[in-house]
């Protein structure tokens, strides 16, 4: 009999007092074991697993519902999630490398963040000097009776993209198996945020991944007005709202041209960065900056919308809503583009919900999941919107998905720019202890942000997880069986963050 | 798709005239002292990959930076500049400074935003080793956390003035 997560856990351990929206549990080890039994059995997704200074914690949903479990390790080691929710792999080696939190039982003990270069190893747990560099080891790959040769590609590619080291196992020209090792961006943005004010953590949080500088600071925002316990002011919902909306078409605009481009039709690539490029336009005119970089804080967002902004962008999206719709019927009516996209690069839906992943890749795979909707937030909740869903999960459908949600963007903006509140768009904040958490939708996918404030207000630990945590070891799975020509294709399909994930 | 295309040549181009002195200038600047071969080899040596959107936005019909005979290639070792963005971390130094060395001579560094100049809002510490001069000697700095597209090109304007 399934039993709701959050009663299983109230019978496992204290509620934490302060910690908002949803409930953490101080779990001891037993429970925590207790947990891990119930994880191999019922169906509750991973949201994320991350390290504190002497503590583990697991973020986990159920239906509507989240609720974290941690475990006090005094001994720096607590039974390894990965065994029951794969996609926590990479997050332990991540805790282990930033606190040195050890994982009992985890399959892959190789260091992840940690590439032997650092000036401390340990940097937020007790930190200690650095190892001496070792080699890292890939995984070893095996094809019956086939001699195999790796393709090393990276840290520095061949395109204007984001450092990462790609070692394909290949049989010919046909990939047997794509290993990514990740973590050459790591700034330390974690241990930076620490004995910041909220507002001045609040610029880095912007900077996690530049491309969801919204999304992120408004996840870092809300997780802080968890904390403290406060509403932004209505107008200010509506306006990040507008925001993340812009950034999402941004984003799904220039990636359906770079997909198209890689598909060799460069044509689509030109029409979709000119659409990109007036999106940024209107965002640098009506909130002055082109990314709108910190223009999200706690409390509310620091520029207001005059009357011709809003109308000038009311103007933007019904020029874009035609435009966009006569190039993706070019899309859809190019058999040499199609013949490309299609049956390239398939995640199966099975895999998607194993690793939890979200936005497109998951919705292109089957996983319906959207936080705009559930556990949802404002201004979403006064909202009816369409979420795409398909199972095809090719390259195609990821295309198909970010088409979708750019028509429905467009749709949200108009109606949200209608509807605007009037009044203040900044609540002053508390500086005050408090625990809080917040889940948010970027343009790829669920963000959830993790942050505990001291009695001086100031930031004592703050966990951004970036949607590309899900998404990365799914990429490793889509291209086997595909050609190396198509890993690009493959590659720009998922277009996860490196910086987003490598912190 | 014929339709499409059919508009676009009935429409006047989306390409930009505003910066028209500064691109013929770029233009004749890069015609006669590099006949047309200046070559830019994009590096992130531990950015947040807001200046790679930037740069990606130079490709656009907008700016169409390759009319002005400045082209983005895809080795260092086809490059006449290096295109640095990020502050340097720690985990990318020794390949920005392989990637360096690949570079064929005579090469010029630009260090491109805010983290690029000092390290930014990334404070030099375990992880991070600073801006791009604490790894390679860098030639030319373009401010802006990122800078526009327009301001990346001004600022390659910049460094032609210094090409001797």
């Amino acid at each position: 009999m399934a039993r709701e997560l959050t009663s299983l856990l109230s019978g496992m351990g204290p509620k934490v007092a302060g910690h908002g929206p949803w409930p953490r549990h101080m779990l001891d080890r037993a429970a925590w074991l207790e947990l891990l039994r119930h994880l191999a059995q019922e169906d509750f997704p991973l949201l994320g697993l991350w390290g504190d200074t002497d503590t583990v914690h697991l973020a986990l949903r159920d239906g509507a519902s989240v609720a974290v479990a941690s475990l006090s390790c005094g001994d720096r080691r607590y039974p390894a999630v990965s065994p029951v929710r794969p996609s926590a792999g990479r997050l332990e080696r991540m805790a282990r490398d930033l606190f040195g939190l050890e994982a009992e039982g985890a399959a892959d003990r190789r260091p992840w963040l940690d590439h032997g270069k650092w000036l401390l190893a340990r940097p937020e747990g007790s930190p200690t000097p650095p190892a001496a560099e070792a080699a890292y080891e890939f995984l070893p790959a095996e094809a019956r009776g086939a001699v195999l040769h790796q393709i090393p590609v990276g840290p520095v590619h061949a395109g204007i993209i984001e450092p990462g080291h790609f070692r394909f196992h290949v049989n010919g020209e046909t990939v047997v198996r794509l290993e990514a090792r990740l973590g050459f961006t790591h700034k330390g943005i974690e241990a930076q945020m620490v004995g910041r004010t909220p507002h001045d953590a609040s610029r880095l949080a912007c900077r996690i991944s530049g491309d969801s500088a919204v999304a992120h600071s408004l996840a870092f925002a809300r997780a802080v007005e968890a904390a403290v316990g406060l509403q932004a002011p209505a107008r200010a919902h509506h306006l990040r709202a507008v925001m993340a909306e812009l950034e999402r078409l941004a984003n799904h605009f220039g990636d359906i041209g770079a997909i198209c481009n890689d598909a060799t039709f460069p044509l689509l690539l030109a029409q979709f960065t000119i659409l990109r490029e007036q999106v940024l336009r209107a965002a640098q005119s009506c909130f002055g900056h082109r990314l709108m970089m910190d223009r999200i804080v706690p409390g509310g967002v620091t520029t207001d919308l005059d009357g011709s902004g809003a109308a000038q962008l009311v103007d933007l999206v019904r020029r874009l809503r035609p435009t966009l719709a006569d190039q993706l019927r070019v899309y859809e009516t190019r058999s040499s583009l199609l013949d490309r996209t299609v049956l390239t690069g398939i995640v199966k839906a099975e895999l998607a919900q194993r690793f939890g992943a979200g936005g497109y890749v998951g919705r292109a795979s089957g996983q319906g999941q959207d936080a705009r909707r559930n556990p949802g937030y404002p201004p979403y909740t006064e909202l009816d919107f369409p979420v795409a869903v398909t199972t095809q999960g090719d390259v195609d459908a990821r295309v198909q998905i970010r088409a979708q949600e750019a028509a429905a963007s467009l749709d949200l903006i108009e109606r949200l720019l209608g509807g605007l509140p009037t009044g203040p768009i900044l609540s002053e904040l508390a500086m005050r202890a408090g625990e809080g958490m917040a889940l948010v939708e970027g343009f790829r996918g669920e963000i959830l942000t993790w942050v505990r404030l001291g009695e001086d207000g100031l930031i004592q630990r703050c966990h951004p997880r970036d949607p590309s945590w899900f998404q990365w070891p799914l990429l490793e799975a889509a291209i086997e069986g595909n050609i190396v020509a198509d890993f690009p294709l493959c590659n720009k399909s998922f277009n996860c963050s490196y910086s987003g994930v490598d912190l | 798709m014929w339709t499409l295309l059919a508009r676009n040549l009935l429409r006047r181009p989306v390409t930009m005239t505003g910066p028209a002195a500064l691109a013929a200038a770029l233009d004749l600047k890069a015609v006669q002292k590099l006949g047309r071969s200046l070559s830019i080899r994009q590096v992130d040596a531990g950015s947040c990959n807001g200046c790679e959107l930037e740069i990606h936005a130079l490709n656009n019909p907008y700016y169409d930076l390759e009319r002005l005979g400045l082209k983005f290639v895809a080795s260092p070792r086809h490059a006449d500049i290096l295109l640095v963005t990020g502050p340097v971390t720690r985990n990318m130094a020794e390949a920005l400074r392989r990637t360096y060395r690949a570079t064929p001579d005579p090469k010029w560094v630009v260090a491109m935003g805010d983290c690029a100049f000092d390290g930014g809002l990334f404070q030099a510490g375990y992880a991070v080793l600073g801006g791009v001069g604490e790894a390679v000697p860098v030639d030319l700095h373009i401010r802006g956390c990122p800078p526009s597209p327009t301001h990346v090109l001004e600022g390659l304007m910049a460094l032609l003035d210094r090409v001797a």
